[in-house]
């Protein structure tokens, strides 16, 4: 595997039952790229991102990733916490899970759980107040509060998270999902429910963690002014497969996509050829 | 053999009973979503007032026992299955969209009330009833002097249950109510927007799983010969266990668990020992939530992320 | 009023006379149906055996009447009370005296509780019930870490304190180990029973978590009764030694502490002793779970009951959070045990039944789930109101009962409505607990 790549789906199959939601997909990810899967509803782009993310075990194929330092490591057989914790694989969801009735700084302490775990010493040299786990703790502060300061988000910093306005909420659980300090970051139709501004100000964070943490993202989106404007490979999913690959103006121009598109859904079919400047 | 033969007949018999009852903990979780504590003492309840009910019939001279039974059975059905109903009303009503421990702390509160009022009404002492259906036939006659038997009572249990589980089958699947009790259990917001009265569905939902254990406390009253203001508890711990053991939420899933939780209990007592046949049940139940999470026959919960 | 979700059928324009009467007539009509043979006939085994019955048509007609008044008095009230729902305006300096009392409460009650042997010094009755108050806000703390943070429900939590219980009795009966010495072996011992449940139970969401921890509490009861040669089955364990200060006994003997303070030995020492024992023991069990909160575990405990998944997708290890949560729950329990045992003296399994879960799950979510002070307010509540009606011993359980229904119905979330958070950068504000989930597990 090339070092440029951070992540190689090979073969993937997901069944569920009789059903086939993902069939032999090859995709690769590039390192300090962003990567986005379309495709129509119902294609099973979540259901990858279930698998890259190991909230479901794949029938079939393999899903590396190979980290800075050369590890590679087989996320296909990583489940549950351990995505995150070992192969630092982040991801933020649909509908979005925030702990609604934590506040925002809450949050995104939560999200250094595990950082912080080793730094209170099992939670016993927390328990006696030791002075090293005192500057952990202001450490894990200060990290959130850079991250409030991106997202813009300061000023809402002990407001509980389930108060905040919707487009706060998803760049909250983006910001909450960079506090775990991931390799690779997936999001789940990050702009979806959002308006213009704020898919504009969406764009910006993007691009600014992958220019300023060198994260790579994987995303799904439908929102195609987002997926044209930011990403630097599209690939296209329809029916399990993947239809078509490329840079983004490529894909669009591509019969197939445009099929795909005008067969499921006329109206994002429209999008995409509208958002051809 | 004949010994096995005769635990199998006398488990069944008992599985009959916690299925009953079972039932009405089942039904109420799978439109509510909430486990009803005074379920069991509903079925307590149901046990006393055939008992009042058989011994007023007796002293006004009444004497033919079948239609003396009859009546104690649709009496009894008729006052707990409002007891169901004024309970719901008065405890779990308020709190339907509340969180969810509140309504299980209010049923925890009110099987306290019902145990507490049959204390006070009628006296913690257990009462006895003499046997009123005796006779039985004897199926095999064992080489050693063992027999084994199956009494007219065991017969009356078994059948009086399918004969219910029919009759409830049908209420669920092929009437009006079944209907709207099933939309409800699917969407209460979708069923009340396609004009399917919720409260009065829930009510009768509370309504149907009392009548049932009021017939299971009749049948436990024959069978045993005996009621007591805390035999709710048990009983009432047992059946959840087998609903949830059957797959809360299905109706099948609680017969079954309560076949179950019969034949457990029955045959730990006559191959190991009496004392822990409680203790066998609820470590069975825990051994096959352990590798079935959902039970025998409930529905696997998929995660959606 | 806390906002809860609309219920039009309360929220009704005011009823005339006639149509209050009609209500209070099928009240009473319903109630007449279901006293009428559980009241009206009273059943007992006669003499020779059989069973014989009487009627007693007067306390039914007593009782369809009190249900006919006390709906039309309900009725009354809530016109007077108006819509269940609606936002009412408190006056100013009302709202300012909530404030007031609310940030004071607690130290306020800290003050009092350490001065009650002072105060109390010479009732035996009020020092007792203060031992056994504490015994239960140290229990809803305990069960608070399960329940109220991490989201678990708990139907067996009288589980742990049996162990705890019989831990310390059986360890110092068999062993002659001292108090001191057994009390952290009964917090291990429950905790070590509460890792044994948690596993299992991993798996297993809402309710059937719900039913299997009842059964497991059974189960430690049934073998505890069971188990005779041990446990000494349903007559349990008597002759446990009470607890000592550093080796000194507070007996009346010559090496007691009476004697060796050079005072004259009074009983009541050793009531006061136990009473600041417990009071250490429920404040340490504070002091450790306001600390753990904000410690990374307990932060993952209530990320645990907002959202499973989520901590799932952050790295967090939801079996190990889950085990922690049942452990320091247990050991709380198991302390609490122990201390029950010295105090009493002697333990059988009757102490050990559902009633006392409920009643401790009833202190945790009346509390307000999550909230240290609201927990110590409703053990107070409980087990002081309880305590009201010692005389009628009969009629305890029922209005136990009946109180557990309308405290539920009057706050279904609780005493204290809100959760205060473990961090902030500008404002320590409260989290209105309309938005804190109460976990699926």
């Amino acid at each position: 595997m090339s070092d440029d790549h951070i992540l190689a789906v090979d073969h993937l199959m997901m069944r569920f039952g009789g059903i086939v939601a993902v069939n032999d997909l090859s995709f690769v990810a590039e390192r300090r790229k962003i990567t986005a899967l379309i495709g129509p509803n119902g294609a099973g782009k979540t259901t990858v991102f279930n698998c890259i993310t190991g909230f479901y075990r794949p029938s079939g194929g393999t899903i590396r990733l190979s980290h800075d330092d050369g590890r590679t490591i087989a996320l296909e057989r990583l489940n549950d916490f351990r995505i995150s914790k070992q192969a630092k694989v982040a991801r933020t969801f649909q509908n979005i899970r925030l702990f609604p009735g934590m506040t925002a700084l809450e949050n995104l302490m939560v999200a250094q759980h595990n950082a912080l775990m080793r730094a209170s010493g099992l939670t016993f040299l927390g328990l006696i107040g030791a002075p090293s786990w005192h500057h952990a703790e202001q450490r894990a502060i200060d990290l959130a509060r850079i991250w409030l300061e991106r997202i813009d988000l300061l000023a809402r910093a002990d407001d509980a998270a389930g108060n905040l306005p919707y487009g706060d909420q998803r760049r909250l659980e983006i910001a909450r999902a960079m506090c775990t300090e991931p390799a690779l970051l997936c999001l789940d139709e990050p702009a979806a429910g959002l308006n213009a501004r704020e898919s504009g100000a969406l764009n910006e964070l993007l691009l600014s963690i992958r220019a300023e943490q060198g994260t790579s993202i994987l995303l799904i989106e439908h929102d195609m002014s987002v997926v044209m404007e930011i990403s630097d490979h599209v690939v296209v999913m329809d029916y399990g497969v993947k239809i078509a690959e490329g840079p983004p103006q490529v894909v669009r121009d591509d019969p197939k996509v445009i099929a795909a598109y005008l067969g499921a859904d006329e109206e994002e079919a429209i999008a995409v050829m509208e958002s051809s400047p | 053999m004949d010994y096995f033969a005769q635990q199998l007949i006398n488990g069944l018999v008992l599985g009959s009973i916690y299925g009953l009852i079972a039932i009405g903990y089942t039904m109420v979780y799978g439109i509510v979503g909430m486990i009803n504590f005074a379920h069991g003492d509903i079925f307590m309840i149901g046990g006393f007032i055939a008992l009042i009910s058989f011994l007023v019939l007796v002293s006004l001279g009444l004497t033919a026992i079948p239609f003396i039974l009859l009546v104690v059975l649709l009496v009894s059905m008729a006052i707990t299955a409002l007891y169901g109903w004024t309970v719901e009303r008065i405890a779990y009503r308020p709190l339907r969209h509340s969180f969810r421990l509140a309504p299980m702390l209010s049923a925890i509160g009110m099987s306290f009330v019902l145990t507490n009022f049959s204390q006070i009404a009628q006296g913690a002492r257990v009462k006895p009833v003499p046997p009123i259906i005796t006779g039985g036939y004897t199926l095999h006659e064992g080489a050693s002097g063992f027999n084994v038997q199956i009494s007219n009572m065991q017969i009356i249990v078994v059948l009086v249950t399918i004969v219910l589980l029919t009759l409830f089958t049908w209420l669920v699947s092929r009437t009006r109510l079944g209907r709207d009790m099933r939309a409800c259990e699917q969407d209460q917001t979708m069923a009340a927007l396609l004009g399917v009265d919720v409260d009065r569905t829930i009510s009768m939902t509370f309504v149907t799983g009392a009548a049932l254990a009021a017939v299971a406390g009749m049948m436990y009253l024959l069978y045993y010969g005996q009621v007591d203001f805390f035999m709710g508890f048990v009983a009432g711990i047992k059946a959840f266990t087998a609903a949830v053991l059957g797959g809360i939420g299905s109706l099948p899933g609680a017969v079954l668990g309560g076949l179950a939780i019969g034949l457990i209990e029955t045959f730990w007592s006559a191959y190991f020992s009496v004392e822990y046949k409680d203790v066998a049940a609820f470590s069975i139940l825990i051994v096959v939530l352990i590798f079935m999470p959902t039970g025998l026959l409930g529905r696997p919960e998929v995660e959606k992320v | 009023m806390s906002a809860t979700k609309a219920r039009p059928s309360h929220a009704a324009q005011p009823l005339g006379s006639a149509s209050i009467l009609k209500k209070a007539s099928i009240s009473a009509l319903v109630a007449l149906v279901l006293f009428s043979l559980m009241i009206g006939v009273r059943t007992e085994a006669g003499p020779q055996g059989g069973l014989i019955y009487w009627t007693r048509f007067g306390e039914l007609a007593a009782m369809v009447a009190a249900v006919f008044g006390g709906s039309i008095v309900i009725e009354l009230l809530r016109q007077w009370w108006g819509p269940v729902d609606k936002d009412r305006v408190v006056p100013k300096p009302v709202q300012a005296a909530f404030a007031f009392v609310g940030r004071w409460l607690a130290p306020a009650l800290l003050v009092f509780t350490f001065l009650v042997p002072v105060i109390f010094y010479d009732q035996r009755y009020i020092l007792d019930l203060a031992i056994l108050v504490l015994t239960y806000v140290m229990l809803g703390w305990g069960l608070n870490v399960v329940v109220g943070l991490a989201g678990l429900l708990d139907l067996g939590y009288v589980a742990f304190y049996a162990v705890g219980a019989y831990s310390y009795a059986l360890l110092a009966t068999n062993f002659g180990l001292s108090f001191w010495v057994c009390l952290p072996l009964a917090g291990i011992l429950a905790a070590f029973w509460g890792i044994l449940l948690g596993f299992p139970v991993l798996r297993l969401r809402g309710d059937y978590l719900a039913i299997v921890t009842l059964a497991f509490g059974e189960i430690i009861r049934l073998v505890i009764i069971n188990w005779q040669s041990l446990t000494g089955g349903p007559n349990g364990v008597s002759g446990i030694p009470r607890p000592t200060l550093f080796g000194i006994p507070l007996t009346a003997g010559d090496d007691g502490l009476a004697a060796r303070l050079g005072i004259e030995f009074s009983p009541t020492h050793r009531v006061v002793f136990l009473f600041y024992v417990i009071l250490a023991l429920a404040l340490l069990t504070n002091w450790v779970t306001i600390r753990l909160r904000r410690l990374p575990i307990g932060r993952a405990w209530e990320a645990l009951r907002e959202d499973e998944v989520a901590c799932r997708a952050l790295g967090i290890n939801t079996t190990t959070t889950k085990l922690t949560a049942f452990a320091t729950g247990a050991m709380f329990g198991g302390f609490a045990g122990a201390f029950f045992a010295t105090r009493q003296g002697f333990i059988s399994p009757e102490s050990f039944t559902f009633q006392e879960s409920a009643l401790v799950l009833a202190i945790v979510v009346l509390g307000g789930m999550g909230s240290q002070l609201g927990v110590a307010l409703a053990a107070l509540t409980m087990i002081g109101g309880f305590e009201l009606f010692r005389g009628f011993d009969q009629y305890r359980m029922l209005v136990f009962g009946v109180a557990m229904v309308l405290l539920m119905i009057w706050r279904p979330r609780g005493l204290i409505g809100h959760r205060s958070p473990t961090v902030f950068l500008e404002r320590n504000q409260a989290i209105s607990s309309d938005l804190v989930k109460e976990g699926h597990g």
